[in-house]
């Protein structure tokens, strides 16, 4: 580049003239900048409002980056005991407090624009968690974490982890009686697991709970190894995505080769940082208009005190709710001295490691069972996979019902009723609510796909019924338009796996035929209920036979001059 | 002074001095100790009056002499400062059977809530009605309200007096609204579920320390809307409503505008 740059300097000095070409100019003789500019100024990506889900997580990110800076300005993480002398709030004169908790109240009150900044970073947190799973959803239920896409699911799933592990670790760390009853759960979640639950324990908290070195471990955590690992699989996260070039909704003219849309510059150029400013705008007038994590009302950690509406935030509801619906008694048994707490393991440990493991290896799964090995870059509409949408709407569902189960108390003052059988309700419902939700919604998925068919076969109802000379009626069906049809006729319908049988061609038992049969099974759970695309030769059947069907509306002279039906085909 | 110095050597001389004894102490110990005992003065034209809305009104439940029966408490002996509370507070007569009994309007004016106090203090003594002194939130202590609170009370109550959940719904109520004479009475007469808290568990300065507590947290919060200052579970649901639907709102917009 630099040499191409000098020759074009003595041939033709096309200097720039402005100050900005200068400037430009200057940085891409020294940087051969322009090769990047050039080819990310014309990449081109497909619009749509769902893709900008993940750009609200990045941009709450940057947003947690930027208040979360200004934070570790004024917090001093130290469990040593201090007097609170401070003037604000009325309710903290005096009191024997943790330095890491008066530091807190000092940047609340004292530092000027620090409550805001508090504020707005917390607010930023759960937006960026709700932003995440949002965007989980948008790319699950399209099918974008297909092949080529894969590593990028996984690599996406273990930011949300890696979000969850930030939220937990700077929820604890004012060292308030909130999160403190957060942290002792935690040091019963982690006692639970067998055998070295108790040691894993002290060396968490160095020593006893709740000891003097969690909370600088956790800022440690908090402030240097979530942020580092965020920012560098964030960046490996987009790479990616650049990589792969975005995927795109079905549509007329869109296929796995090319890609609709708009340049990154300048339209996406603007539209990303104008959907920056208006998420910065959005966290920033939540964090000046609504109050969060009002530290002062819980007060310095104590491990006697538990308010009511003890909860975690909205993002660790589920395990808190798998823990309240628990049955406590008769399920912890001593073995050979070693406790086994099935009422902590099971909910804390176990509910959490199906649903992360569902989410990491599904794309796995569903590339095995489908056996699909192309690369796909158009996405699926939802019903066009029934069983995929199902299963996500299953998970979906025990998630929120967790999550209610979690908020039972507020539930039960709220709506009048006994916390008791609300308790009650939500276990059986987490066994009975998943499993109906997988059954409404696959058979909503095949019904709408029947009804695409019967669109694409039939045409559009037009309400107009025509009498025939020889007495016959008829309702005109508006054919679909291209557009219309492509949308509906071109998706994947797969069939399960073909088992091969037990022996081979001489008779001898076949290797690996046990795991083939389980395969097989899952494929069959998978793709057995389907509703095929409508077939070039299927629509062209529809259209000769289906006399009445596929009859043309105003663009038919014979029928409005009362010809015979039988002359109106031509689509 | 010569027959008692001719009498000390009787052989009932110690038994004398015994009783003698024993009834100094007693006298001096009723002068001294803290009365719990209605000390009001109850006319007794008050008292029929109470006695006669009692009968109207409570003795349905409570019985005629208010001795209560299976599953109605006696009233013989809760002071005037429960049915203060109780009356005051609409939460009796009580309208209907439930978990417990809500606050509602009030039904008796106060005459009558006063009359009705009489009556129920007449029939054996019992925490009386704080004096408005007692229960002024100017005179408390904040922060050691707070402390108090926190360790007698939130884990009913919630950390700032907004209500929480008990079995089989019942509930502790939100203290958003409850009057500081309310609060008082609540504590030394411990309704419904909830536990009493006599002077000596937590001292009348205590009492109107926690007042104080509840009282500020009516200011509201320094960070701006408390959403009802319920927690984490409350700020999710603002968050997801709010912030998230404002952000998808602006998406769909973006998203729409050139396309």
């Amino acid at each position: 580049m630099s040499t191409t740059a000098s020759t074009k300097h003595t041939e033709a000095p096309a200097q720039p003239t402005t100050g900005a070409g200068k400037a430009a100019d200057y940085l891409d003789q020294r940087t051969s900048i322009g090769v990047a500019v050039k080819e990310f100024a014309r990449k081109v990506f497909p619009d749509h409002w769902s893709f900008m889900l993940g750009e609200i997580a990045l941009f709450s990110f940057v947003v947690l980056l930027i208040s979360g800076i200004f934070l570790t300005m004024f917090f001093q993480p130290s469990m040593a005991l201090v007097e609170y002398h401070g003037e604000h709030p009325a309710n903290m004169h005096g009191q024997l407090m943790s330095v890491a908790f008066a530091s807190t109240l000092e940047m609340s009150f004292e530092v000027r624009g620090g409550l805001l900044m508090r504020q707005i970073h917390h607010w930023s947190a759960l937006i960026f968690m709700a932003a995440i799973v949002v965007h989980m959803m948008r790319v699950f239920f399209t099918g974008a974490f297909r092949k080529p896409r894969e590593l990028n699911w996984l690599v996406g799933c273990t930011l949300m982890i890696l979000g969850l592990a930030a939220g937990f670790s700077g929820y604890s760390l004012p060292d308030d009686v909130l999160s403190g009853n957060g942290l002792r759960i935690t040091d019963g979640v982690i006692k639970s697991i067998p055998v070295i639950g108790s040691f894993m324990s002290y060396m968490v908290f160095g020593g006893e709970f709740p000891g003097e070195h969690i909370v600088p471990r956790l800022f440690t955590i908090h402030i240097l190894v979530v942020p580092g690992l965020l920012l560098a699989l964030i960046a490996l996260h987009l790479f990616l995505m650049v990589l792969h070039k975005h995927t795109q909704y079905p549509g007329g003219g869109r296929t796995n080769q090319n890609v609709v849309g708009y340049p990154l510059f300048p339209v996406y150029i603007t539209k990303m940082t104008g959907n920056f400013f208006i998420v910065f705008g959005v966290l920033a007038l939540m964090g000046a208009t609504m109050a969060i994590n009002n530290v002062w009302n819980y007060g310095p950690f104590d491990p006697s005190p538990v308010s009511a509406g003890a909860q975690p935030d909205w993002y660790m509801l589920f395990l808190e709710g798998a823990l309240r619906l628990m049955p406590g008694q008769g399920t912890e048994w001593v073995i050979l001295g070693y406790t086994l707490s099935l009422n902590v393991l099971i909910p804390a440990v176990v509910i959490p490691g199906i649903l992360f493991t569902f989410l990491f290896v599904y794309p796995f799964v569903e590339a095995k069972v489908s056996g699909d090995q192309r690369e796909h870059h158009v996405l699926d509409r939802p019903r066009n996979v029934p069983t995929r949408t199902a299963l996500g709407v299953t998970f979906l569902t025990a998630f929120i019902i967790l999550a209610l189960a979690g908020s039972n108390d507020l539930i039960a003052t709220h709506f009048d009723l006994s916390i008791n059988t609300i308790t009650w309700v939500f276990r059986i419902l987490l066994f009975v609510g998943p499993v109906f939700a997988f059954w409404v919604t696959k058979r909503v998925c095949l019904g709408l796909q029947r009804k695409d068919r019967e669109l694409v076969l039939h045409g559009h109802e037009t309400g107009r019924i025509v009498r025939f000379a020889n007495g016959e009626y008829i309702e005109v069906h508006r054919p679909l338009d291209e557009q219309e049809r492509w949308l509906r006729v071109n998706y994947d319908a797969p069939v399960p796996l073909r088992l091969e049988p037990k022996t081979d061609a001489r008779g001898v038992k076949r290797k690996g035929y046990a795991a083939d049969r389980r395969w097989h099974r899952v494929s069959r759970f998978f793709f057995e209920d389907r509703v095929e695309p409508v077939t070039p030769a299927e629509l062209a059947a529809a259209h000769s036979h289906g006399e009445h069907d596929a009859l043309g509306a105003a663009e038919h002279p014979a029928l409005e001059a009362g010809v015979g039906a039988g002359t109106a085909q031509e689509h | 002074m010569k027959a008692l110095a001719a009498r000390r050597h009787h052989r009932l001389a110690p038994v004398v001095l015994l009783l003698l004894a024993l009834l100094v102490t007693g006298g001096v110990y009723a002068a001294l100790a803290p009365s719990t005992a209605s000390a009001e003065t109850a006319s007794t034209a008050d008292i029929e009056t109470g006695k006669k809305l009692f009968q109207a009104n409570c003795a349905t439940c409570h019985g005629p002499s208010a001795e209560g029966r299976d599953g109605v408490p006696s009233l013989i002996g809760v002071g005037a400062a429960a049915v203060d509370f109780q009356v005051s507070t609409g939460r009796m007569p009580m309208q209907m059977n439930g978990p417990q009994a809500e606050a509602k309007p009030p039904q008796m004016d106060e005459e009558q809530t006063a009359a009705l106090a009489a009556y129920i203090s007449s029939l054996g003594a019992g925490p009386s009605i704080p004096t408005d002194a007692q229960v002024d939130p100017a005179e408390g202590d904040i922060a050691n309200g707070m402390a108090l609170f926190r360790t007698n009370c939130a884990m009913c109550h919630n950390a700032v007096g907004a209500g929480g959940a008990l079995s089989e719904g019942k509930f502790a109520p939100a203290l958003w609204e409850t009057t500081p004479r309310n609060i008082y009475q609540a504590m030394s007469t411990g309704p419904q579920s909830m536990p009493v808290f006599n002077d000596a568990n937590i001292t009348p300065e205590e009492k109107q320390d926690i007042i104080a507590f509840l009282v500020d947290q009516r200011e509201g919060s320094a960070g701006g809307n408390a959403l009802g200052g319920l927690g984490p579970v409350s700020e999710g649901l603002w968050g997801w409503v709010v912030g998230l639907g404002l952000l998808i709102g602006a998406a769909v917009w973006i998203g729409a505008k050139s396309s």
